[in-house]
C-alpha cells in the first residue's frame, strides 16, 4: 500500500531519471573506451584496461593535426560569427528597417533546413563560385551557420534589457559611447559569451556541412568518420572524454560564478 | 543564396560534369528521375524520423516534466545532464552505440535472453538501430522546448482540477497538455526536421537497407558527382520538410484553439 503511493508520486522522477540514464550511457561506453586496449582494428568491444591512450594520445597520425585544424576553424567561424551576430541581433532589436521580418525569417531558416540541405547548397555555390574547397570554405560555412544561432542567443538577451537603464546613464550625461561600454555591453556580455561557447561547440562538432565542403580538408569529425570506416582508434575516446571533461567544468565554473555575483 | 543556387543546379542538364561544367537546360526531368530512383529512401527517411519523435515525445515528455515540476533542488543539475551529451562530439557518441548494440554486448544478450530477438538475432545493423541512434541524438531537442513550456506551468491550476474532481489522468489531459502544446510542437519540429534529414546513424548503426534520403544526397554530390541530381533531391526534401511543417503547424495551431 505504502509502496503503491510512494510508486504513484514518484514514477515521473524516476522515469526522468531512467531517461537521463539512457542519455548518459554513450558517455559513460566513451569514457570507458578511453581506457581500452581493444583486442584488433574492427572491435568496438571493451579488451584489456590500459593507460596507454591518455598517455599518448597523439598515438595516430594525424589524428592531433585534424583536431588542432578543428580548434583553429572552430575559433575563427566563432569570432566572426559572434561579431556579425551582434551586430545583427542589435540591429534587429534596436532599428526598426524594412525587411525587418524577412531578415528574422532568413535568420531562422538555417536553424529550420537539414543540414544536408545546407551542406550540399553550399557546395553548390562554391563550385558554380569556383571557390576551392579547402580550410576556407569550411570556415565560411560554418560562419553562416552559428550566425543564425549567435542572433538568436544574443536576441533573447538584449530584448529582455530594460531600456530605462540607457535612459538613466544618458541622462546622467554619459555620452553614447560611454552608456554602451558601461551599461549596454556589461549586460549584453553574458549572452554575448553563451552565444560565442554555443558557437564553437557548432562548428567543433559540425560533420554534416563540413563533410560537403572541406575537399581534402580534415577536421575532428571528419577524421572519426573516415577511422569509422577502418577501425576506430582508442584515442578518438581520449578526445571526446576531454572535450567532455573540459566542457563541463566551463559549464559548472560559469554556473558558480553566477551564484557568487547573485 | 544558396538555396537559389542549389535549385539552378537541380535544373542543371544532367549529362554535364564537373570537368565540362554544366548548362542551364531547365530540365525538371531530373525531379521526375530522382523521384523515381529513390522514393524508398524518402519514405524510410520520413518513417524513421516519424517514429524517432514520436519516441522522443514519449520519453522526453516525463523527464522535462519532473525537471520543472518534481526537481526542486536538482533542476540545474538535471538540466546540465540533458546538454552533457552535447558536450562530446556527435559522432564519438554514435560510434558508441555501436559498442552498446554490439553483437555480443549486454544489451543483444539480454534480448536474447528473454527472446526478443532470436538466439543468433542482432540489434546492429537494423531498422531499430538506427531509429534508436535518431531518438537518442535528438532527444535534447525536444526535452529542452518541453521543459520551458512545463517550467511556467502554474501548480496552482492542477491544485485548482484537483480540487474540483478531476483525475489525475483528466487533469492532465485538460490542463497540463494544453498548456505544454507550444513545447511540444517546437519539440517535435526541432526533432523531426534534424531527423529526417540524417544518415550518420544510418551509415553507423545500419546497413545500406537502412539508408535514408541524407546518404543519397551525400553519395550523389560527394561519390557520383551527380550535382544536378542531388540538388534536386535535395530540393524535394527541403520542399516536403516545408510542407509538412506548414500543415503541423497549422493544424496544432487550430488545436491549440479547441
Amino acid at each position: 500500500m505504502r509502496l503503491g503511493r510512494w510508486l504513484s508520486d514518484h514514477w515521473v522522477m524516476g522515469v526522468g531519471v531512467l531517461v537521463l540514464a539512457y542519455l548518459f550511457l554513450p558517455i559513460a561506453v566513451v569514457v570507458g573506451l578511453s581506457f581500452n586496449e581493444p583486442s584488433s582494428r574492427l572491435s568496438y568491444d571493451f579488451n584489456k584496461f590500459t593507460l596507454d591512450n591518455w598517455t599518448n594520445p597523439c598515438g595516430p597520425g594525424d589524428m592531433c593535426d585534424a583536431v588542432v585544424r578543428s580548434v583553429q576553424i572552430g575559433f575563427i567561424a566563432t569570432v566572426v560569427a559572434t561579431l556579425l551576430g551582434t551586430l545583427m541581433a542589435f540591429a534587429l532589436v534596436r532599428h526598426r528597417f524594412r525587411g525587418r521580418g524577412a531578415t528574422n525569417l532568413l535568420i531562422f531558416l538555417p536553424m529550420a533546413t537539414p543540414e544536408v540541405v545546407m551542406g550540399s547548397s553550399l557546395l553548390a555555390l562554391f563550385v558554380a563560385g569556383g571557390l576551392p574547397l579547402g580550410f576556407w570554405t569550411v570556415v565560411i560555412a560554418h560562419v553562416m551557420f552559428c550566425v543564425s544561432f549567435v542572433v538568436v542567443t544574443v536576441k533573447a538577451r538584449l530584448s529582455g534589457l530594460d531600456s530605462r537603464l540607457e535612459e538613466a546613464a544618458m541622462d546622467l550625461y554619459a555620452s553614447e559611447l560611454q552608456t554602451f561600454r558601461k551599461v549596454t555591453l556589461p549586460l549584453v556580455l553574458p549572452g554575448i559569451v553563451a552565444a560565442a561557447l554555443l558557437a564553437f561547440s557548432l562548428s567543433f562538432d559540425d560533420f554534416i556541412i563540413t563533410n560537403f565542403n572541406s575537399g581534402t580538408t580534415v577536421t575532428f569529425p571528419m577524421y572519426v568518420w573516415g577511422a569509422a570506416q577502418r577501425g576506430i582508434p582508442p584515442e578518438v575516446n581520449v578526445i571526446g572524454t576531454a572535450m567532455f571533461l573540459i566542457a563541463l567544468l566551463l559549464v559548472l565554473g560559469t554556473s558558480v560564478r553566477r551564484r557568487r555575483a547573485v | 543564396m544558396p538555396a537559389v543556387q542549389l535549385a539552378a543546379t537541380s535544373l542543371y542538364d544532367p549529362n554535364g560534369s564537373l570537368q565540362t561544367g554544366y548548362a542551364m537546360t531547365w530540365e525538371f526531368g531530373n525531379y521526375a528521375d530522382a523521384l523515381s530512383a529513390y522514393w524508398p529512401h524518402f519514405v524510410r527517411s520520413l518513417v524513421y524520423a516519424g517514429i524517432a519523435t514520436l519516441l522522443c515525445l514519449l520519453l522526453g515528455y516525463p523527464l522535462a516534466y519532473a525537471i520543472a515540476q518534481k526537481a526542486t533542488r536538482f533542476k540545474n543539475l538535471m538540466l546540465v545532464c540533458v546538454i552533457a551529451p552535447f558536450f562530446t562530439s556527435f559522432l564519438v557518441r554514435t560510434l558508441a552505440w555501436k559498442t552498446i548494440l554490439s553483437d555480443n554486448g549486454f544489451v543483444v544478450g539480454i534480448l536474447r535472453d528473454i527472446g526478443v530477438v532470436g538466439s543468433d538475432g542482432r540489434v546492429l545493423a537494423t531498422s531499430a538501430a538506427v531509429v534508436l541512434g535518431l531518438t537518442y541524438n535528438f532527444l535534447p531537442f525536444m526535452v529542452l522546448p518541453l521543459y520551458a513550456s512545463l517550467d511556467r506551468l502554474d501548480g496552482r491550476l492542477l491544485e485548482a482540477a484537483n480540487d474540483l474532481y478531476a483525475s489525475p489522468v483528466r487533469a492532465f489531459a485538460k490542463v497540463t497538455l494544453p498548456l505544454s502544446m507550444p513545447g511540444v510542437v517546437a519539440g517535435t519540429l526541432l526533432t523531426f526536421i534534424p531527423a529526417a534529414g540524417d544518415y550518420i546513424n544510418a551509415e553507423l548503426l545500419g546497413t545500406p537497407n537502412q539508408y535514408m534520403i541524407g546518404n543519397v544526397i551525400d553519395s550523389a554530390f560527394l561519390v557520383r558527382l551527380d550535382y544536378p541530381q542531388a540538388a534536386a533531391l535535395s530540393f524535394i526534401l527541403m520542399a516536403i520538410i516545408l510542407a509538412m511543417v506548414f500543415v503541423y503547424v497549422k493544424r496544432a495551431g487550430t488545436d491549440e484553439v479547441l
